[in-house]
């Protein structure tokens, strides 16, 4: 392994431009770390090693012939195996999708690649996305690389491994209520949950369509900025993608916080252990101390976002999840007639916590019971979004807590369906109102693990989250520089 | 037209023959010790969410989704489409240009 060789995107694909460093060399130093722990951590469900050395190859042949390869050139990238990568496997760590491969790449997948990324592998998740542990995989757990006894968060629990065991320098990840930022929070990486519509969800296995939403993981706000541009801006292919010109982040980053207002939340949920809750009143005084304006803000129906949540999402995952029935795509487990056919493929297909799931989406949706329950909690989402409107009429971004704790034990939640579900209390009401949400590392809580602090902003205003996340990471990069010294 | 306020207890009320009934709508088979643990989860996760019953929710317009966008439509014009060799190669069973299932009808069950 080469400690000299660049980790962080920006300057690897500033090096292979410029000829100062190779694609190859920096895909072998991450191949070499993969090697060298992927047995302890589990990051990836399957490692293209081969097809990235190609690549890598002809990025730097790209290179020396004086074009240019990209913005993200030569940096290894991890996807989360729920993103369609044509005639490469795609399980969304599922029995039921078999050895189905996909015959098309989904829309941020061509983007990476033509911003001359290299794709080192697909990651573990919870089957379809369902959990926040990354436990609920056909595939075995994911471990935490900070502690290998602790879950790395979930869904995207593998992606967020691949970065912080330095196996890829970026990666994606797909967030329905917390699925990149609790990860990101729990492995010490930054994790982005754009704005709804932001990232086309084009070969992205539906899972919330109304919530999901596709973001990077990274080693630094600037890297996860750099990514986002690559693979934001309208798809016409997603019918749900906005139709404006990819996000523009890097450029505001330089502003600062001065005069940001930020937003705190008076009546946010209770939940947040002690030493995740410090960590926050520190982030809002280091950006006090940078010039920023913290204000007093209220949520009041931030409390029901869970519910509504757990109402919303498996509804529409019961209704998207319909697809999997054993005639196009994955396994089939045969049967006398279809409908047989049906039931035996799904029932031997899907996990646990899936079938909780469309059990609940689809009591949820049955005769009788749609207007109290579903209709309800679309009432609610539109009071939240209402709620959170009014705060952001007077702050710019607002700060809570990613995760209420730091990572937990692999195997203490995994019996208690609901207490896994509280992972996600801070997260899941701006994917309810489809805002951006991001998690910045900021130093380490409980037993010396990572904790993130979550910005939010409202829709469209990524640029500003991303401020008030870059003065975070310079506050705390100068702190511990200040305890090295 | 369940009422605000109709959502409480249903632990003591929902049945197994409900859970099953639900299994069938979403193409699954629960054996009877799945089903007894199933109806307990449901049952105590829809309590969990009677607390937006105290909501009061009447003049609320419900949202479906974030964007406000409306049936997006694009040109009726001839585009690029998915191989049909590649996408049939990633069935479980094809046959003549075409998916394979087993019978649909004519089976006495």
């Amino acid at each position: 392994m080469h400690d000299e060789l660049p980790q962080e995107a920006t300057l690897i694909a500033e090096g292979v431009r410029f000829g100062t460093v190779s694609a190859s060399q920096v895909l072998d130093d991450h191949l070499a770390r993969i090697d060298d722990r992927e047995d302890d951590v589990h990051a990836f469900n399957l490692v293209l090693a081969d097809e990235a050395r190609v690549r890598a190859a002809e990025i730097d042949a790209i290179a020396a012939d004086g074009r240019d390869p990209g913005p993200l050139a030569g940096v290894p990238v991890a996807l989360k195996d729920n993103m369609c990568t044509r005639g490469i496997p795609t399980t969304c760590s599922s029995k039921i999708l078999g050895d189905w491969k996909p015959p098309y790449d989904a829309t941020v997948v061509t983007r990476l690649h033509d911003a001359g990324a290299v794709i080192v592998g697909k990651t573990n998740l919870d089957e379809f996305a369902m959990g926040s542990s990354t436990e609920n995989s056909a595939f075995g757990p994911t471990r935490n690389p900070h502690d290998t006894t602790r879950v790395p968060g979930g869904s995207s629990g593998g992606s967020a491994a691949a970065v912080a065991a330095r196996f890829a320098s970026v990666s994606l990840g797909s967030d329905t209520g917390g699925s990149i930022r609790q990860p990101a929070a729990l492995c010490g990486t930054v994790g982005v949950k754009p704005t709804y519509g932001a990232v086309s969800r084009l070969g992205l296995i539906a899972f919330g369509s109304s919530l999901d939403q596709i973001g990077p993981f990274a080693h630094t706000v600037d890297d996860a900025a750099l990514t986002l541009e690559a693979i934001s801006g309208h798809d016409p292919s997603d019918s749900t993608s906005i139709e404006r010109p990819p996000l523009d982040l890097r450029s505001k980053m330089p502003m600062g916080v001065a005069g940001l207002r930020v937003g705190r939340i008076t009546d946010l949920p209770s939940g947040a252990s002690p030493d995740v809750q410090a960590r926050l009143d520190e982030a809002f005084d280091a950006l006090a101390a940078a010039g920023a304006e913290i204000v007093d803000v209220e949520v009041p129906a931030f409390g029901y976002g869970l519910t509504a949540y757990y109402l919303i999402a498996p509804a529409e995952a019961s209704s998207n999840l319909a697809r999997f029935d054993g005639v196009r795509f994955g396994s089939r487990t045969t049967a006398p007639d279809t409908n047989q056919m049906y039931m035996a493929t799904r029932t031997d297909g899907f996990g646990a916590e899936v079938k909780r799931r469309i059990m609940l989406g689809t009591y949820a949706l049955s005769a009788g019971y749609q207007e109290a329950y579903y209709g309800r909690a679309q009432k609610v989402r539109r009071l939240i979004a209402n709620d959170f409107a009014a705060a952001y009429a007077k702050a710019d971004v607002l700060l809570t807590p990613a995760s209420p704790t730091v990572a937990f034990e692999i195997g203490d939640k995994a019996s208690d369906p609901l207490a896994m579900y509280l992972c996600d209390t801070y997260t899941i009401p701006s994917n309810l109102s489809g805002d951006p949400g991001m998690s910045v590392p900021f130093g380490t809580g409980d037993g010396g693990l990572p904790v993130g602090v979550q910005v939010l902003a409202p829709a469209l205003q990524d640029h500003a989250m991303f401020r008030a996340a870059a003065e975070l990471e310079r506050y705390m990069q100068s702190r511990q520089n200040g305890a090295n010294a | 037209m369940r009422r605000a306020g109709s959502l409480a207890r249903v632990s003591e009320r929902i049945t197994t023959a409900d859970v099953s009934k639900v299994a069938t709508l979403a193409r699954l088979t629960l054996t009877d010790d799945e089903l007894a643990t199933a109806t307990v989860e449901l049952g105590a996760m829809l309590d969990h969410f009677a607390e937006i019953d105290a909501l009061d929710l009447d003049d609320v317009e419900p949202m479906n989704n974030p964007t406000n966008l409306v049936n997006v439509m694009r040109d009726d014009v001839v585009g690029e489409t998915l191989d049909r060799d590649e996408v049939l190669a990633a069935a479980p069973m094809a046959e003549d240009d075409r998916f394979r299932v087993p019978p649909i009808i004519g089976l006495d069950d």
